[in-house]
């Protein structure tokens, strides 16, 4: 009986310490889940989703405050990856807030007045110019969040749609099967 | 004999290639306009030297290589630029690229040319004859050939040259080495020499018997040492280069790496034989050799000016009225042409005129029944049962763990589908879904870190700001003690106008703080726009408004363009 | 746009099936020659049943009737199930089995292609366990001295369970060979004796082992016209043979010959027509081995230990459920891959 005792207790002390141990050792430091959906968010940083920048947004999903819906440039293919990384159900974007075909913005460069407020505005700086010079967008840099466009006093930003050219051309998915499969 | 190797699958399709072996070569005429495109070679696209209008002379060059991986495009006649424009070209998508088109004046007159002998010249120098020259790949890769003739880092062994041509209907290699075994040869010396390779290996399929003969004799005339012709058997794909270097060497160099790092270099003969033309003459990559057969009343090879459309090109072949589309290349990989105004390329190895009859459209596809004779005819020993299935439910990391990247598309599972599923097609899609998801993920990996170090910026700076602050203060306080104190809290948020995403999660005071200021900017910024007379326009000598005017029409021409040529200009110069 | 490759074999689906079903005619023509035209009035219920399930399945899951229907894969179900269960067996037994095969195990996963397991197999195993007794009144061969019903008798029979005057159904038919060896051996009978007895012929059954020597002409067909691959039948027989051979060295007195194995109950028929169904079977030849040795074993320890008269059925199922697993851990080595390279 005392043996019996003894015995347990041995076990959980040393389970104890093990895990005790463990939790000292393999500690990660920050949440790793909100490195993980920030990985899914497509960076655009265009707060379409209501909060600050993808960092942000993907606090508020890991604490459970945001849906998984409300990133647009993310596509329905990002609302899946984040509902499989996050173990829910898929949920389709609410009215009119799906995903628009993407696009750079592009500056008038006789228009622009070189007024800096879209450099401010430019989440990932991917606007050069200083004050009255004109602007001009790097066109790889650009992520197509347009929040330079509502800042912009005349008007002069313009969204251009990426069209499509060979080196951006893919293969489609097969559609002359006998039955008219659709991907997904 | 030399011990040869097997690789796994391949099938035996018809070979169709008696049609075009009966009669030799025939120079094909010069067409009435020439459609070059700049981009015919892996790598960059080659930038316009020339301007519309300009004569050019036979073998100028109207395109200049552009970085490394780049290649010359020339003007394949004497002639007339007539335009510089985006026309469609052969490629799967039917989509318009970058062409020069010359209208010939028939004249065919050279630009002043001389040659080199290779053992005289350095390799630097003979690698950029043939950058220069615009030789390429013409086994229908069209890799860059001064890329390839390098061997500092690795010790190359063996030099295998392929004649297998392997394709169905294909023959245009098998004649230029029954015609001109012997400049074949002396070009793979040329190749030999770049990369200090001690044998030369030269694989052609045992169905071409002549060209296996007229090579061995060349062999035998100019007394080429360890060099040796080897008939290897007829089996489809066994000429693309790593089922070659398998065969002729027993060497399986896997996907992503490069045949060098184990001792093997492969080049088409047509390639060797245009390296010899370029180092020795001058001459650059003007011609190539296209077989032209399928619906056609006399199928043969001709010697085609790159940018010959094709439809004048089939002309002398005497297509039929009732073919209905044009297969460049071989049937089991080659490209269903957009058009047949596009220019023949240096990717050009064939034109197969197809009538419904010898080529019917797709039948629709049956379910897969796992049958497993695509597996069995896999060259790449792949399983495409398995990669359908995962490429049609779009699971693509799982079509990566099955290996689709060493699917080399050669086609020998689609042609064996009892279901008739469009095999190729799905890896091609799914090998773009996942360069696109590369890319994108790439994209957003730089938009992270740009942003990352936009709000590190604005951190330093709004902290470099409230130091100054404070120094001022201090300085102020030492100054005049008793002096009023401006308040820290409305520094602060004065000092942080440029926060756009901060400003949104900021109380609402600061917002509409910020609004003000904005407004205030805006309400200046029209004023200023009402006011805008940009100094630097005022007095402008003649000459300088005549610069203005035409940067202007430059301009409008680009926005008219930009539906098509604009991003492609951006994504060129990434 | 189309993709290459422009050119493709004229092979089809149909075409392979069609090949299947050819294959099966020498087994079926000794069968009734041995046995009497019952069993064509099996194969026509159930290709009825098949096709008329098959059209119904299609219909509602909104798939074209035509191409599918014409592709012979149910026709393939139904003779096949046909072939596995008594030919004097009343007419709703085949229907029931093969329209659970077709609606259940077929189209209930997916349809062609994508049923893991052998739908005749299925049909097959719900008949057992559900009409036992239906399934085990198999008909005498000729010559065995019973008394023999005309094909009109043996019809009405079917369809009415009605027999002629006088006759019962125990003087008709008998067990299968495999069973009386399980009964006779656990009377404690010695195989020597057991085999002795009239049902019994050189192989196998009497009659039976001649229909057995006609799937395997069928076979050698299949494996002519490369429809299927030698790994599975081989490795299915050789490891039979191999497993049987031993317990038979071992004790002869109470493990029956390996040839018997082989020319009795549905070895056969599993070896060419069961366990070649290439849905259900892994891709890679290694793949294969490995379940067509599984199913070899499971096949003989069914008909020497475990209950049921004839192990084919059940080991075909049991190593269908394998087929995903033994996939993952035989996918070959990829060209270029192999020999511990990168």
């Amino acid at each position: 009986m005392i043996a019996a005792l003894l015995v347990m207790i041995g076990i959980s002390l040393l389970l104890g310490a093990v895990l005790g141990f463990s939790a000292i050792k393999f500690h990660v430091e920050g949440n790793p889940l909100v490195e993980k959906i920030d990985a899914v968010l497509p960076q655009t940083q265009c707060g379409q989703c209501g909060y600050p920048g993808c960092k942000p947004y993907a606090e508020a999903i890991a604490k459970g405050e945001a849906d998984i819906n409300l990133c647009p440039p993310g596509g329905e293919e990002g609302i899946r990856k984040l509902a499989e990384l996050l173990g829910v159900d898929f949920k389709p974007f609410g009215e009119g807030a799906g995903p628009k075909a993407k696009s750079v913005a592009f500056i008038d460069e006789n228009i622009c007045i070189g007024c800096t407020l879209c450099l401010q505005a430019c989440p990932v700086d991917a606007i050069v110019g200083a004050a009255k010079q004109m602007h001009t967008i790097i066109a790889s840099e650009c992520t197509g969040c347009e929040l330079c466009l509502a800042p912009c006093p005349v008007d002069c930003i313009s969204m251009h749609t990426i069209p499509q050219y060979i080196g951006n051309w893919k293969w489609q998915y097969p559609t002359h099967s006998i039955v008219q499969v659709t991907a997904r | 004999m030399r011990q040869l190797f097997k690789f796994h699958g391949g099938v035996h399709a018809e070979t169709h290639k008696a049609e075009s072996t009966r009669t030799p070569i025939a120079q094909c005429a010069i067409p009435s306009k020439l459609v070059i495109p700049l981009h015919q070679h892996v790598g960059n696209r080659a930038v316009p030297t020339v301007q519309v209008g300009e004569r050019v002379l036979k073998g100028q060059i109207i395109g200049r290589p552009e970085g490394r991986l780049s290649s010359a495009v020339h003007a394949s006649t004497s002639g007339t630029v007539s335009a510089i424009d985006m026309q469609t070209v052969a490629h799967f998508s039917g989509l318009p690229d970058l062409c020069v088109t010359i209208i010939p004046d028939g004249n065919d007159e050279w630009i002043p040319h001389s040659g080199v002998d290779y053992k005289q010249t350095p390799h630097t120098e003979l690698r950029h004859r043939l950058r220069e020259a615009g030789i390429v790949g013409l086994g229908g890769a069209v890799f860059p050939s001064d890329m390839k003739s390098y061997s500092n880092k690795h010790k190359i062994k063996t030099l295998v040259l392929n004649g297998a041509e392997c394709e169905p209907y294909i023959t245009c290699d098998d004649l230029l080495m029954r015609e001109r075994a012997a400049d074949i040869l002396h070009g793979a010396e040329v190749l030999r020499e770049l990369l200090y390779a001690e044998e030369v290996l030269i694989g052609i399929e045992d169905n071409k018997p002549e060209a296996i003969a007229a090579m061995q004799q060349a062999v035998n005339d100019d007394r080429h040492a360890r060099m040796e012709v080897i008939a290897v058997p007829t089996l489809y794909p066994g000429g693309g280069a790593k089922q070659l270097i398998r065969v002729l060497t027993g060497i399986e160099v896997a996907a992503g790496v490069r045949s060098t790092e184990m001792g093997v270099q492969c080049f088409n003969v047509a390639t060797a034989w245009c390296a010899w033309r370029a180092i020795t003459y001058g001459e650059p990559l003007l011609a190539r050799i296209v077989t032209v057969t399928g619906n056609v009343e006399r199928a043969q090879n001709y010697e085609v000016l790159l940018g010959t459309p094709v439809d004048e090109l089939v002309v002398q072949a005497g297509s039929k009225p009732d073919t209905y589309k044009h297969i460049m290349g071989g049937p089991m990989m080659g490209v269903d042409l957009p058009s047949g105004a596009v220019g023949v390329t240096k990717a050009t190895n064939c034109i197969i005129e197809a009538s419904p009859a010898m080529f019917p459209p797709p039948q629709p596809a049956m379910p897969c029944i796992r049958c497993a004779r695509c597996a069995d005819v896999c060259p790449a020993e792949l399983q495409p049962q398995d990669l359908y299935w995962f490429a049609k439910s779009d699971n693509f990391g799982k079509t990566q763990e099955f290996s689709l990247f060493d699917c080399i598309e050669c086609g020998a599972c689609a042609y064996v589908c009892p279901s008739h599923i469009p095999l190729v097609q799905y890896y091609r899609y799914a090998k773009n879904e996942i360069w696109q998801r590369e890319k994108e993920q790439q994209a957003a990996e730089l938009a992270r870190e740009r942003h990352e170090y936009r709000q590190f910026r604005i951190e330093r700076e709004k902290q470099e700001k409230a130091e100054r602050l404070a120094q001022k203060e201090k300085a102020a306080l030492a100054a005049k003690p008793p002096a009023a104190t401006p308040l820290p809290v409305a520094a602060d948020q004065n000092a942080d106008p440029n926060n756009t995403l901060q400003m949104r999660v900021d109380t609402d005071i600061a917002r509409s703080n910020m609004q003000m200021r904005i407004d205030a900017a805006t309400a200046r910024a029209k004023e200023q726009a009402a006011a805008a007379q940009p100094k630097n326009t005022v007095a402008l000598t003649p000459q300088q408004q005549a610069e203005i005017a035409e940067i202007e029409a430059r301009r409008a021409k680009f926005h008219a363009n930009a539906s098509h040529s604009g991003a492609d200009d951006e994504s060129s110069k990434q | 746009m189309w993709s290459s490759p422009f050119i493709t074999t004229p092979t089809t689906v149909s075409q392979i099936m069609l090949r299947v079903l050819i294959a099966l005619f020498p087994g079926i023509a000794l069968y009734v020659w041995y046995f009497g035209p019952a069993i064509l009035v099996s194969i026509t219920l159930a290709s009825i049943t098949a096709l008329a399930c098959e059209a119904a399945m299609l219909k509602l899951r909104n798939r074209p009737l035509k191409p599918f229907l014409s592709d012979n894969s149910a026709l393939i179900t139904g003779w096949l199930l046909a072939l596995s269960i008594p030919s004097l067996a009343p007419w709703w037994l085949v229907v029931v089995g093969t329209a659970f095969g077709i609606v259940v195990a077929k189209h209930l996963y997916g349809g062609l292609g994508n049923n893991p397991f052998n739908p005749a197999m299925i049909g097959y195993a719900v008949l057992i366990i559900s009409f036992p007794m239906h399934m085990t009144h198999w008909i005498s061969p000729h010559g065995l001295g019973g008394i023999e019903l005309s094909f009109a008798e043996q019809l009405n029979y079917i369809f009415s369970g009605v027999l002629p005057g006088g006759s019962t159904l125990d003087a008709l038919t008998t067990a299968t060979p495999l069973d009386t060896l399980k009964t006779q051996l656990h009377l404690g009978l010695p195989v020597d004796a057991i085999r002795e007895m009239p049902i019994f012929g050189y192989l196998g059954g009497k009659g039976g082992e001649m229909v057995a020597i006609g799937f395997v002409i069928g076979g050698g067909y299949l494996l002519l016209t490369r429809v299927i691959n030698w790994v599975i039948p081989a490795t299915y027989l050789g490891t039979l043979f191999a497993i049987a051979a031993i317990f038979h060295l071992a004790d002869p007195v109470h493990y029956v010959a390996p040839l018997f194995h082989w020319f009795s109950g549905a070895a056969m028929l599993g070896a060419f027509f069961i366990y070649t169904d290439p849905i259900g079977s892994p891709n890679s030849h290694k793949g294969q081995v490995i379940y067509a040795a599984g199913a070899a074993l499971l096949t003989y320890l069914i008909r020497t230990f475990g209950g049921f008269p004839d192990g084919v059925a059940f080991a075909a199922l049991l190593m269908n459920i394998c087929v995903p697993l033994i996939d993952a851990y035989t996918q070959p080595k990829v060209f270029g891959k192999k020999g511990g390279g990168k």
